[in-house]
């Protein structure tokens, strides 16, 4: 455990160093927010009173979603890993005592929450100050609070548990650019990135909620938002485990099944 | 101009070389579009209508702006990429060659997978034109093909002027990311749903809505005054300040070495 844990501690640190990446980050996602909020409303001031969701629980969800981007965000890969694949640096990393599965997902953890624990704060904050309905608002109650923090982190490792699965499709396919921009255009789709699940029409939505990518963002961001509560919180709070566990099984079979027959690349 | 074609046509045949990565790519580009539609098409299945403009007008306006970007992203990649050349010091080999540098740029980089993206407009167009329910005149064909000029314009000037900061800073370029990739995020709905205020900042700031919002207005016949449609061709004068930001940045440009 103590290795993984400086695996952690290095990636993190060297995380933190991009400060002013980080300033650029904040100001696109503030804008971006905004601008979907805006795009929304839109909607809903068009009349018509069909809204699966109320505007100050669209207005949390989006903020949450643009504060917690880096650790949600489906494009973002560590092109290190891809690297060691296709250039044959995997060789070196074999040699290693330890899990090549358990080294790769801590990094990743690592680079997704250094950049979160840089972005987050500053955009909540505005967020919390900005006109009525576009403002982002506290959880409605102690119990959703402490269950979204739970839900946060489960989606967080449902979201890597997945991607994983596409850093060891690399040892198969050799050049990964293809099934990257692939698989990013699905896992944004489907987790509600590009709009939320609850606007999706109504026929699919038992599909969506059932697919592992509900499991990522939405489940804790519509948790915060106070759209799910109690009951119905728990159950989609099981099913993201069970998710959780199916990925980290397939991920560990396949990385097995790819490491018995890789072909280190070049030399 | 006979040596720009065959600088297409050789990076057109060196991306060729991988066609399978080339066509997961393209059909992966087409893919990020085409969820980006979905996406569109959910929201008017629930809500029939956003600020009085109808589906088949919103399609037409996002498949016109799709194009122009998709186009321009295509053939001004190279000004996209345009940091790894000043990091990779290839910007130098440029300078010392006896063409003009722009030229150059333009031609070390280009993106035919974007072709996915240009196709899912194309797809949209088809489908917009004849349910739009607009006479198609004469006047009105001619508004479509100057606002896909004057996208590409203030495009390419956008990217021009993204290229010209990186002279200055490499990091916090994210930021330019609002204009280029919000802009056609955004740029799917007429920039007047979002407000006045954000209408004026595209006007003015960064002249998308001359090609995007005020020609579309005279195409979908919500005004009659026929000058809006020379609009976009406004564009070009975007063009200006921001090649004169990419001057101003290579003559203060020193080289990284290698």
């Amino acid at each position: 455990m103590r290795k993984y844990m400086s695996f952690f501690r290095i990636r993190f640190i060297a995380g933190l160093q991009y400060r002013a990446a980080a300033w650029a980050g904040i100001a696109t996602q503030f804008a971006w927010g905004g601008m979907t909020l805006l795009m929304f409303w839109a909607f809903y001031q068009s009349g018509e009173n069909s809204f699966p969701i109320t505007f100050p629980e669209l207005a949390s969800y989006i903020w949450m979603q643009q504060a917690f981007l880096a650790m949600f965000m489906a494009w973002f890969f560590d092109n290190d890993i891809f690297d060691s694949i296709t250039s044959g640096g995997i060789a070196y990393e074999l040699c290693r005592p330890c899990d090549i599965y358990a080294m790769w997902f801590t990094k990743n953890m690592a680079i997704r929450l250094s950049r979160t624990i840089l972005r987050c704060f500053p955009i909540l904050l505005v967020a919390a100050f900005l006109p009525a309905p576009f403002s982002i608002s506290l959880p409605p109650d102690w119990l959703s609070g402490i269950l979204f923090l739970v839900s946060i982190l489960l989606g967080f490792l449902v979201l890597i548990a997945f991607s994983m699965l596409i850093y060891i499709s690399a040892f198969y396919t050799i050049s990964p650019m293809g099934i990257r921009i692939l698989a990013t255009s699905v896992i944004e789709f489907f987790a509600g990135a590009i709009i939320p699940i609850p606007f999706f029409p109504e026929a699919l939505q038992p599909i969506m909620y059932a697919l592992p990518f509900a499991s990522m963002q939405n489940t804790p961001f519509l948790i915060y938002a106070g759209h799910i509560r109690g009951i119905e919180a728990l159950q989609s709070m099981a099913l993201q485990l069970i998710w959780l566990a199916a990925l980290l099984i397939a991920g560990r079979l396949l990385m097995k099944r790819a490491l018995k027959k890789v072909v280190v690349q070049g030399g | 101009m006979k040596l720009y074609f065959k600088y297409v046509g050789m990076l057109l045949k060196s991306q060729m070389q991988y066609k399978a990565s080339f066509i997961m790519t393209t059909l992966g580009q087409f893919l990020v579009s085409f969820t980006a539609f979905l996406g569109v098409y959910f929201m008017f299945s629930r809500f029939h209508s956003v600020k009085g403009f109808v589906f088949p007008e919103i399609l037409l306006c996002f498949s016109i702006l799709l194009m122009a970007f998709s186009l321009t992203e295509c053939f001004v990649r190279g000004f996209d990429v345009f940091p790894r050349l000043i990091q990779s010091g290839n910007l130098d080999r440029i300078l010392v060659r006896p063409r003009n540098e722009i030229f150059q740029v333009l031609t070390s980089n280009m993106d035919f997978s974007r072709i996915g993206r240009l196709l899912q407009s194309v797809l949209m167009l088809i489908y917009a034109i004849p349910a739009s329910g607009i006479v198609w005149t004469f006047d009105k064909v001619v508004t479509v093909i100057l606002m896909l000029i004057g996208g590409m314009a203030v495009f390419t000037a956008l990217f021009v002027l993204y290229a010209g900061i990186s002279f200055f800073t490499i990091e916090g370029l994210e930021f330019m990311n609002i204009f280029t990739d919000g802009s056609r995020e955004f740029g799917k709905y007429p920039l007047s749903i979002y407000g006045e205020g954000i209408l004026k900042f595209f006007t003015y700031v960064i002249p998308i809505a001359l090609f995007q919002y005020y020609p579309f207005l005279y195409l979908i016949g919500r005004s009659d005054n026929a000058g809006l449609m020379f609009l976009p061709l406004l564009g070009f004068v975007f063009l200006l300040p921001c090649y004169g930001f990419f001057r101003f940045g290579l003559r203060r440009y020193k080289s990284t070495g290698s």
